[in-house]
């Protein structure tokens, strides 16, 4: 089978099988309209990044998919149920908008973490293999070292790779992110791109809201670019500036050895 | 140290409300806290002083009389806090000074009534506590506990990210009601002790006091309990040899254990951010002495 045979048998598959799917969603804030009537679908295995600039219903979008803004009119659908009647939320793993992961009392990394394990739990208690997880979503984000230290003691991309393992913790099969990027360094971004890599090569099918593709360009699958709350764009990402951009550029990022690395100061990244 | 303290059935009463207010209020108020709503106890005790004038006025106990109107107000408030997105403060401040006027005016109203009768609710008045009281206080205290304790994963979850624990399929909506709930029960129940203006102190302060120590939120809630208690208890025994209001120095000792653990929580937190910062640089592959980092990621390496 070709490359391009199983690309299209894959997108065949993909079709009869979207994990969101929204149709003519309209929602407000206030009185004010933020959506008014958006069609977005993400199939199975499928990376989409919502593009658009600020206050064109991006956040809006993904809060009514989580139920968070109440829909006025549309229907959204998850895993093939109205979001209505969906209870298996398991499957979804969401990373909300935040700067921080701490609420107004100390928690632990592994207390933030653990709760996004609950879904998989009865009556919040936690079993061995809850455990484990929590661990080894810990571990992806490469924060196990850190699992005992309070999450105030933690810098802006660490946070974010908190709210990332907690989202992680009940092994989604779906991921949604509301800038999953925002005030992270880039060497953090990279360690979450990395993560993320993963998680896809697993066949977790993504939805991000993101602000500009970054390091993540080379997983997104398709693009939906909003404005003013109507669908602008849908199809494959907008070509990126730079070097990314040039054909050829295939994306890999060899990472040699540290010592070969020439000395950098930090001054100019 | 004699214990003719225990001799007396009055002291008893006292002593137990005071052990049952000392873990119920920082067992509630750490949710409360922790979704940076701490004042909202405050709030609760105001709306509860129209159940103990409408307890009055109707003969009825105030205790359950208060539980019930405190109820009823947590759970206006809970509702103000989810549609009434504009002026949402100036809607909770009326039903503060709303329940404050209430209870004055029905006190007032009933027969034999002053505003005498409402002071130890106000203020607290061990010597007060009666047979039904404590009855009244077992019962509620059970409830916050079984709430607060069996369900500290649920709540802790709704109470850091209210959004994400949407996702994780919890009914939010049910717990938020519940925690309000559960802390206007224990304004009820701190109501005789430290009495109605006193009593978010005590579900805030031994919090805030605990978090000077802590790290967890498991050791935060153990620590605030421990305080709790142990003031309760302490200012109980103070205002039965010193003949002062127990509600006052309740709280006062309360905010000395915050001082106190202030203090000595400086060394402590000096060396946490030590190893901390020796943990991070771990992570970076960076020495912990400040050096030109000379082993970072090639993020801005050309790649084509």
């Amino acid at each position: 089978m070709t490359a391009e045979q199983a690309q299209r048998a894959e997108q065949t598959e993909q079709l009869r099988d979207p994990v969101i799917s929204l149709r003519s969603v309209t929602a407000e804030l206030g009185a004010r309209p933020v959506l008014r009537g958006i069609d977005l679908t993400v199939h199975r295995g499928e990376v989409v990044a919502l593009l658009g600039a600020n206050g064109s219903g991006k956040s809006t979008a993904i809060r009514t998919v989580i139920g968070q803004v109440p829909v006025t009119g549309g229907e959204i659908e998850l895993f093939g149920t109205p979001r209505r009647r969906f209870r298996d939320w398991a499957r979804v793993g969401y990373v909300p908008q935040r700067t921080t992961a701490a609420g107004g009392v100390p928690a632990t990394v592994t207390e933030v973490v653990s709760s996004g394990r609950l879904s998989r739990t009865r009556f919040g208690v936690l079993r061995k293999a809850d455990h484990e997880a929590v661990r080894h979503a810990l571990e992806l984000v490469g924060l196990a070292h850190l699992a005992k230290n309070s999450v105030d003691a933690l810098s802006g991309g660490q946070h974010q790779r908190v709210l990332i393992a907690r989202a992680l913790a009940s092994r989604p099969e779906l991921l949604i992110m509301d800038e999953p990027m925002a005030g992270v360094d880039l060497a953090s971004q990279e360690v979450l791109a990395a993560t993320l890599r993963e998680q896809v090569a697993a066949g977790t099918s993504v939805l991000l809201v993101l602000h500009e593709l970054g390091p993540l360009e080379p997983l997104i699958d398709r693009a939906v670019v909003l404005r003013d709350g109507c669908v602008l764009h849908d199809g494959p990402p907008p070509r990126a500036l730079g070097q990314h951009a040039l054909p050829g550029h295939d994306h890999v990022h060899p990472h040699a050895a540290h010592d070969a690395e020439p000395i950098r100061t930090g001054l100019l990244s | 140290m004699n214990l003719e303290i225990l001799d007396y059935a009055f002291m008893q009463r006292a002593l137990l409300a005071a052990v049952l207010v000392g873990i119920t209020a920082p067992a509630v108020g750490i949710y409360l806290v922790q979704r940076r709503q701490a004042l909202l106890g405050d709030g609760i005790g105001h709306v509860a002083m129209t159940g103990v004038g409408l307890g009055f006025l109707l003969s009825w106990s105030p205790v359950w009389m208060a539980t019930g109107v405190s109820v009823v107000g947590a759970v206006l408030m809970e509702l103000i806090r989810w549609y009434g997105k504009t002026r949402g403060d100036i809607a909770l401040a009326m039903l503060f000074y709303g329940g404050m006027a209430g209870g004055v005016m029905f006190i007032n109203l009933a027969p034999g009534g002053s505003n005498a009768n409402l002071t130890s609710y106000l203020f607290g008045s061990l010597s007060t506590v009666s047979e039904d009281d404590v009855t009244a206080i077992c019962l509620l205290a059970a409830f916050v506990v079984l709430v607060t304790v069996g369900l500290r994963r649920q709540l802790f979850a709704v109470s850091q990210d209210e959004e994400f624990a949407r996702v994780t399929g919890l009914p939010v909506r049910a717990l938020n009601l519940l925690v309000a709930i559960t802390a206007a029960v224990t304004v009820t129940v701190a109501m005789r002790v430290v009495g109605l203006l006193l009593v978010s102190a005590l579900m805030v302060v031994p919090v805030a006091a605990a978090q000077q120590l802590s790290r967890s939120f498991a050791a935060t809630f153990a620590i605030s309990v421990a305080i709790g208690v142990s003031v309760t208890i302490g200012g109980t025994v103070t205002s039965y040899y010193q003949d002062v209001p127990p509600g006052a120095t309740i709280v006062l000792l309360t905010i000395g254990a915050f001082v106190l653990l202030t203090v000595l929580a400086t060394p402590l937190a000096r060396r946490r951010a030590r190893a901390a910062a020796q943990a991070a640089a771990q992570e970076a592959g960076d020495p912990a002495e400040c050096a030109i980092p000379a082993t970072r990621t090639p993020t801005g390496k050309v790649g084509v």
